[in-house]
């Protein structure tokens, strides 16, 4: 037997209408036992509302050595953002 | 002073008292991180529960007392928790088991003691009902996975069950407080709630692949205040802040 649990990632809903988000990470032998770990080591404080647990084996990362080509090329391109339009007044939190 | 309903508000809030305080003896010796806070919180619910039992205690005896000294101040022959809360946390399996075999009971007392026509006691009760369901969930999935799990934990739930078992029939000894407050429909008769409970045990144990003990020698003792050789340690401990240094306060 594995002597030490797999690790997992934990992503919380803070409130109905918002996305979850990643809290953190903790170790447990199932998903069922990462829900209960999550929300006792997580939501104790009223955190959430809702609680995800994702194997952090199957997250599939970006490999920080080729963020040359994954990310840099984006700097110099300024017209993709969305910075050339004047925005009325009445629209906040854009 | 009601003396018939404080007994049996004691009756409730030892109960919760030294169950927290065994539990709370693992804060930071739990075997890893995240168990070690699960059994804190469950600890720190039960506490929460027993001083909303003794302010409403402290209410009924007047005379300035307060809920930390129905807490700290009492001795031994005093508490009326059950002999189960007391027994020590000999190993994970011994632990997770106790709470199990309590929590089971609890929430089917406070399922009752909800409809309690005493206000204060119903409000409790309502409040607490949500905390157990959880307790007797984790402790309930901790059963399974310790008993169906390797040879070991098998092994060592089953001997945590086979030494807990003669205390589970104290829970549904009915003392001469809780059968007046029950008449006045205040209080629980517990003696009804027995059945369902070893089905409910019966039933989890079976699925966790553990044996159900045979034995029907039980001990009791404990809601008399006559308790085992455990309760004196446990209330040294806890008591010695408030012995050592009277009213001292956080």
């Amino acid at each position: 037997m594995e002597k030490n649990w797999p690790l997992w990632e934990i992503f919380v809903r803070s409130k109905n209408g918002l996305e979850h988000r990643h809290f953190g990470s903790l170790h447990a032998a199932d998903a069922e036992m990462a829900l209960e770990n999550a929300r006792d080591v997580y939501t104790r404080r009223s955190e959430g509302v809702s609680i995800w647990v994702v194997e952090s084996k199957d997250i599939t990362a970006s490999n920080p050595e080729n963020n040359g080509e994954l990310f840099e090329p984006a700097h110099d391109k300024v017209y993709r953002h969305p910075t050339f339009y004047t925005l009325p007044d009445e629209i906040k939190h854009m | 002073m009601k003396t018939n309903l404080y007994n049996y508000i004691l009756e409730l809030a030892d109960n919760c008292l030294i169950a927290g305080q065994r539990l709370g003896e693992l804060c930071g010796h739990g075997p890893n991180l995240e168990t070690d806070i699960a059994c804190t919180n469950i600890s720190l619910d039960l506490f929460g529960q027993t001083r909303g039992y003794f302010q409403y205690a402290a209410e009924l005896k007047g005379e300035d007392k307060t809920e930390d000294d129905i807490a700290f101040l009492r001795i031994e022959r005093e508490y009326k928790n059950v002999l189960l809360v007391e027994q020590p946390n000999r190993d994970f399996a011994y632990t997770i088991a106790r709470q199990y075999l309590f929590d089971v009971y609890h929430l089917l007392l406070l399922e009752k003691l909800q409809f309690s026509q005493d206000m204060t006691l119903s409000a409790i009760a309502k409040k607490s009902i949500k905390e157990v369901s959880y307790h007797v969930r984790f402790t309930g999935d901790w059963v399974k996975r310790l008993g169906d799990g390797t040879e070991i934990s098998h092994e060592k739930m089953q001997n945590a069950i086979d030494g807990l078992w003669t205390y589970t029939n104290e829970l549904f000894e009915v003392t001469e407080d809780a059968k007046i407050m029950a008449e006045e429909g205040i209080g629980v008769d517990v003696s009804v709630l027995k059945d369902v409970y070893y089905e409910k045990v019966t039933a989890l144990l079976q699925e966790a692949t553990l044996t159900v003990p045979a034995s029907k020698y039980f001990q009791k003792g404990g809601k008399s205040g006559i308790h085992t050789e455990h309760m004196g340690y446990i209330l040294a401990d806890m008591q010695y802040m408030q012995r050592a240094y009277p009213n001292m306060k956080w």
